[in-house]
């Protein structure tokens, strides 16, 4: 049924309709409104399911690693600090295989300290093997929570569901909440291949000397490498069921376009009016929405952008003495293809200001009037 | 598309408001989407809230600057905020005032409406009168501004939202529409109605 949702209860209602019954959380804004609720269905029956209380988010991640060991269906949320201190067991998760969801909403790191919307706490982490898929509205944020639990189950690795601090996280807006019966026959419980049981107890994440050690790093890199067919299966059973797909990445007017700009996040759904207006005005622009970051959909990229006249990539993160983290990797895919384009890098709306559709037009133009970039990251919106 | 612009202090449920209104017209038909612009949550502090309606799927989701419709929950902001900044031309905005302001030169070239919502919260025993809560009275008096949707609406909405004092704010809602003074599109030198 559609009802106005908070793209924070998004989470919570898909993480309720797929029965987690492991979840750990230290509360920490933005992202507070995710396990207030999971918290409260948890303590009222809602849920069978355990809520483990913790004093940190490292603690957090601890706790869901633990459980995922155990065979349960996790999941944890967190931000900015939160996320940057779990950092050392995100590698944990990953190696361990344990396919564990966590909804990670971006917010700006400290200091000067602010709460609002940046990506480069979830960018910072895109080393850490976990596959990273960043949501557009209140519906792609619950779609995409849970085919994260089927992708996850079907490959043994993290998830992390991304959304933006407020614009999404905070934005009410209709969404369909489907009913239990519908998710239970697109999600069934979970069936681990490895379960640390007390009735049958063996040790986990021992040494792994020289002589096997690149070996698993090999296994997540094959499996990673698997993930674009596997998430193509999972989207088309979840579009018999649910009529939605969403794709590793979509092109919006992107056939005779001769400027792409690529996107993520909510800036995406403000860029579809943009290039909407623009191409009412005869303009040849076209968009391409990136909401697979890892494993990095290097083949489309290829495809869609290879052979276009101008590249330019909207970053809302920035990675010091380098650029735009999306431009690298935009830039990374198209260096070994001949004739590639020039990718023009663009910095705004670090820390919650506001992208708005005047920012996106400016990017346009300043790409479509400059032959090549005058840098590799030009900063729009800055105050003077 | 319109958009609505909220202006209240942390506490006075200016988001709840927001989201109430949001959910009215969702009934009646219209996508909506809604959001708080947080400065850190802090009782008193000034907080904004938007609102954008239509009748298809709203793509933009950056701040609202532009509006077509201003609601301010609070009359001292006035000193401290530019409630009217970039309201359009003709546009409308609605105060929680006890009575009609002196001068209205501020407030040429839009719409202008006044309730006191501040009773009407403290006659349904809704808060204090230091601490009234008005939200409910707002979004009634709001639903004659814009002249829709329909108060039946409205009532739906906070029976749904609403589990403490729900006929209370119920009232307030009703009470508010009805007792809204409405002074149209002030011309320049509308020192009087």
């Amino acid at each position: 049924m559609k009802k106005v949702l908070e793209g924070s209860h998004a989470v919570s209602e898909a993480v309720r309709l797929a029965k987690v019954q492991v979840l750990s959380a230290y509360p920490i804004t933005p992202q507070t409104h995710i396990v207030e609720a999971l918290s409260e269905y948890c303590s009222d029956g809602t849920m069978n399911a355990r809520f483990l209380l913790v004093e940190s988010e490292h603690s957090a991640m601890a706790a869901v690693i633990g459980a995922s060991s155990g065979g349960a269906r996790t999941f944890t949320a967190t931000s900015s600090q939160g996320l940057a201190l779990m950092h050392e067991l995100l590698h944990w998760a990953s190696a361990a295989r344990l396919p564990i969801i966590m909804a990670e909403v971006n917010r700006a790191l400290a200091p000067g300290w602010n709460i609002w919307m940046d990506q480069t706490d979830s960018l910072a982490q895109r080393d850490t093997g976990w596959i990273q898929l960043y949501c557009e509205d209140g519906q792609d944020v619950f779609d995409t929570t849970l085919q994260a639990y089927r992708l996850a189950e079907a490959i043994n690795l993290p998830v992390m569901v991304v959304l933006d601090a407020f614009f999404l996280s905070h934005t009410f807006e209709p969404v369909d909440v489907p009913d239990q019966d519908l998710v239970d026959r697109f999600l069934p419980p979970f069936s681990p291949r490895i379960e640390l049981k007390t009735s049958d107890p063996f040790a986990m994440g021992q040494m792994a000397p020289p002589n096997v050690y690149m070996e698993m790093r090999h296994d997540i890199q094959k499996a990673m490498e698997q993930v674009p067919d596997i998430f193509s299966r999972v989207e088309q059973e979840f579009a018999a069921i649910f009529g939605r797909s969403y794709g590793p990445v979509e092109r919006v007017h992107c056939d005779d376009a001769q400027v792409i700009m690529v996107v993520t996040g909510t800036v995406a759904s403000t860029c579809r009016k943009v290039i909407s207006d623009l191409r009412s005005q005869g303009e040849k622009v076209g968009m391409l929405k990136l909401r697979m970051f890892r494993p990095f959909p290097t083949d489309l990229i290829r495809e869609n952008l290879g052979s276009v006249q101008k590249v330019a990539v909207v970053d809302r993160n920035f990675s010091f003495g380098a650029s735009g983290i999306f431009a690298q990797e935009i830039r990374a895919a198209l260096c070994n293809r001949n004739g590639h384009p020039p990718v023009f890098g663009y910095i705004t709306g670090l820390g919650g200001r506001d992208v708005t559709p005047e920012i996106l037009a400016e990017i346009y133009w300043k790409t479509k009037n400059s032959a090549l970039p005058e840098n590799e990251s030009v900063w729009v919106g800055l105050n003077e | 598309m319109y958009e609505i612009r909220f202006h209240g202090r942390g506490g006075q449920g200016t988001v709840v408001a927001s989201i109430l209104l949001a959910k009215a017209f969702f009934n009646a038909g219209y996508y909506v989407q809604t959001f708080p612009l947080f400065g850190v949550e802090r009782r008193g502090a000034p907080v904004e809230a938007y609102l954008r309606l239509d009748k298809e799927k709203i793509l933009v989701r950056s701040n609202i600057y532009k509006p077509d419709y201003v609601v301010v929950q609070d009359a001292k902001l006035l000193d401290r905020v530019d409630v009217t900044a970039g309201l359009k031309k003709g546009g409308s905005i609605l105060i929680n005032l006890k009575d009609a302001p002196d001068t209205m030169e501020t407030f040429s070239g839009f719409r202008f409406a006044f309730v006191d919502a501040n009773q009407i919260a403290v006659n349904n025993g809704l808060g204090s009168r230091t601490q009234p809560i008005i939200n409910t009275a707002m979004i009634g008096a709001f639903a004659r501004v814009m002249e829709m949707p329909h108060l039946d609406i409205i009532t739906g909405a906070i029976e749904n939202e609403i589990h403490v004092k729900t006929d209370q704010n119920v009232s307030a809602a009703r009470q508010a529409y009805e007792a809204v003074t409405l002074f149209g599109m002030l011309e320049n030198n509308c020192g009087n109605p």
